[in-house]
């Protein structure tokens, strides 16, 4: 399998980052705070006020490094991007499957059924690791209904022929879901209730909307070094502006981001006053612990599991490019289905 | 209408696998392993365009070369012109290798399609040349006889086949040929070739 590169997440304020022979090189006033050889990278996200070296940009754009520029609560502003990689054969017919109305559910299909199945594969976890624990007999009782109308919801997706009856489908399986993920937090301090997006009100959903955040962006850039064009997707309503299909290929990886801000609270890797409230009543997770965020997301993509088609050892953060690779193969006619990623 | 050229360098590809051939023409997979790498490296000496005289033979390096009626061109790393004693010049080219001698004859066609180059454009016979495979150090002449411009031809017209139809051919996994292939992992030669839907079907229906 290809080597994992890495994407290098730039969190300091008032940095400075710019090219130095074949290294990257971050200073924060005349102090040198990192030195990483440019080889090794995939991607440059930077948060807030960083600033990057023009010589330094060219030489990503050349190499295709994608430098990504957030806000400093990681909302997006803007990317850097060197020519569009891949080719326009491929872009083209992703675009005519788009249009027709059968493929596009035919191909939105099998990214949901990934998504409820590893759904499912989240609360079977839970199940087997406490599920027969004394004192939380109503918990699992509720966990194990779940889970069974999870896996009547990914039976009934066979049957969907229509985007909206799919994603009234994935609705009915994220309530079922979501109405016992509190079950999941093993921290009493943190409570959940629904999943709430725009803007999050409480800290799990902000730890959610943040690694859904960064997923996004992981699958944007599997795409588009596969060739595929991340604005024009399957399920997701094609929007300007909008990575329709970057949000479809996340879809089946959404349930993986769960469970690693489910273990960042239940190991106790973040508290509660790790966040800011807002006077909206939102809320963001502060600087430092973002720091520690970054840190564990890293090290998580390092991990190896099997990949249930290819049958190999893959690391987790190649997960989104292999998938981004499936996809392009069966748009081009080599095999007669997507297979979503299943996390077994 | 002009033929979209056909890169000499493309043929060998095609001669290795016709899949590979269409995944870097059509799909602009390329990935730059160890043994580009060092072809690469092994080219850059011989890629500076320039020319020089010694005794009876005038040698050219980096000649452009295309065909007015095949639709294929490319750059010769080497072509000696060796003098006649009629004071005609002899064009022979000479193509550079890393490794050894092959046992598929994609080298050959290589060759034999920039003799067919330079036929067309200095209006004379080119009846042979030479590879020099690096890790031998050793000249290796090619007789550009009939079978091998036979092959050349055909390669050719299988080679411009898949441009026009625009239709990658599907993998057929070959041990030996696909492990030292360098797009095998965009290629997933094992993989694409088994049955998706009835694989995803039943690893949904098990419990
Ligand atoms: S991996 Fe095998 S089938 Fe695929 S391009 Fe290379 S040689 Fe051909």
């Amino acid at each position: 399998m290809r080597p994992l590169r890495n994407v290098i997440y730039i969190q300091t304020q008032n940095a400075w980052v710019h090219k130095d022979n074949d290294n990257l090189v971050m200073k924060v006033g005349d102090e040198i705070k990192a030195r990483v050889p440019i080889h090794k990278l995939q991607g440059l996200v930077c948060f807030g006020q960083v600033s990057i070296s023009p010589y330094l940009m060219a030489h990503c754009a050349e190499n295709a490094v994608t430098i990504t520029y957030l806000n400093q609560f990681g909302k997006f502003l803007a990317r850097v991007e060197g020519p569009v990689s891949g080719n326009v054969l491929l872009r083209r017919t992703q675009h005519l499957t788009g249009a027709n109305r059968d493929k596009s559910v035919a191909i939105a299909r099998t990214m949901l059924s990934g998504k409820l199945y590893n759904q499912r594969s989240v609360l079977r976890r839970y199940l087997r690791d406490y599920g027969d624990k004394e004192n939380e007999q109503t918990m699992s009782a509720e966990l194990a209904t779940a889970e069974k109308r999870l896996s009547r919801c990914l039976q009934q997706l066979t049957d969907c022929d229509a985007i909206d009856t799919l994603m009234g489908r994935e609705g009915e399986a994220a309530q079922v879901y979501f109405g016992v993920f509190q079950h999941l937090i093993r921290q009493p301090d943190f409570q959940f209730d629904a999943r709430r997006r725009r803007p999050p009100t409480d800290p799990v959903n902000a730890l959610l909307s943040f690694c859904y955040t960064l997923l996004t962006h992981d699958c944007r850039s599997a795409l588009e070094t596969t060739g595929l064009d991340p604005a024009s997707g399957f399920l997701h309503q094609l929007r300007s502006g909008r990575p329709s299909l970057a949000l479809d290929l996340a879809e089946e990886f959404r349930p993986m981001i769960d469970r690693f801000v489910l273990s960042l609270i239940n190991k106790r890797q973040l508290s509660l006053k790790d966040f800011e409230e807002w006077p909206n009543g939102s809320f963001t997770l502060k600087e430092e612990p973002r720091r520690t965020l970054l840190a564990a997301w890293q090290d998580r993509k390092q991990d190896t599991l099997t990949h249930p088609w290819f049958e190999e050892s893959v690391s987790v953060g190649l997960l989104p490019w292999l998938q981004a690779q499936i996809l392009a193969r069966f748009l081009r006619g080599d095999c007669d289905s997507y297979v979503p990623f299943l996390w077994k | 209408m002009d033929l979209e050229p056909i890169y000499l360098s493309r043929l060998q590809h095609y001669l290795y696998c016709p899949r590979q051939f269409a995944l870097i023409e059509l799909e602009d997979v390329w990935i730059e392993n160890q043994f580009t790498a060092e072809g690469k490296v092994l080219h850059q000496r011989v890629d500076q365009p320039d020319k020089q005289k010694r005794g009876d033979i005038r040698t050219v390096r980096s000649l452009r070369l295309s065909h007015s009626t095949l639709g294929i061109e490319g750059v010769a790393d080497v072509v000696e012109y060796h003098r006649q004693p009629d004071g005609t010049e002899q064009p022979y080219p000479i193509e550079y290798k890393r490794g050894k001698p092959k046992s598929h004859r994609a080298d050959e066609v290589q060759l034999c399609a920039q003799a067919l180059c330079l036929e067309d454009m200095e209006g004379l016979a080119v009846p042979e040349g030479a590879l020099f495979y690096g890790e031998v150090r050793r000249r290796h002449g090619v007789d550009f006889d009939e079978a091998l411009r036979e092959l050349t031809l055909q390669t050719i017209q299988a080679c411009r086949d898949i441009v026009q139809t625009k239709a990658t051919p599907k993998a057929a996994y070959q041990a030996g040929k696909c492990r030292n292939c360098s797009l095998i992992e965009q290629c997933h030669p094992q993989d694409f070739t088994r049955p998706a839907s009835a694989w995803l079907a039943q690893q949904l229906a098990q419990d």
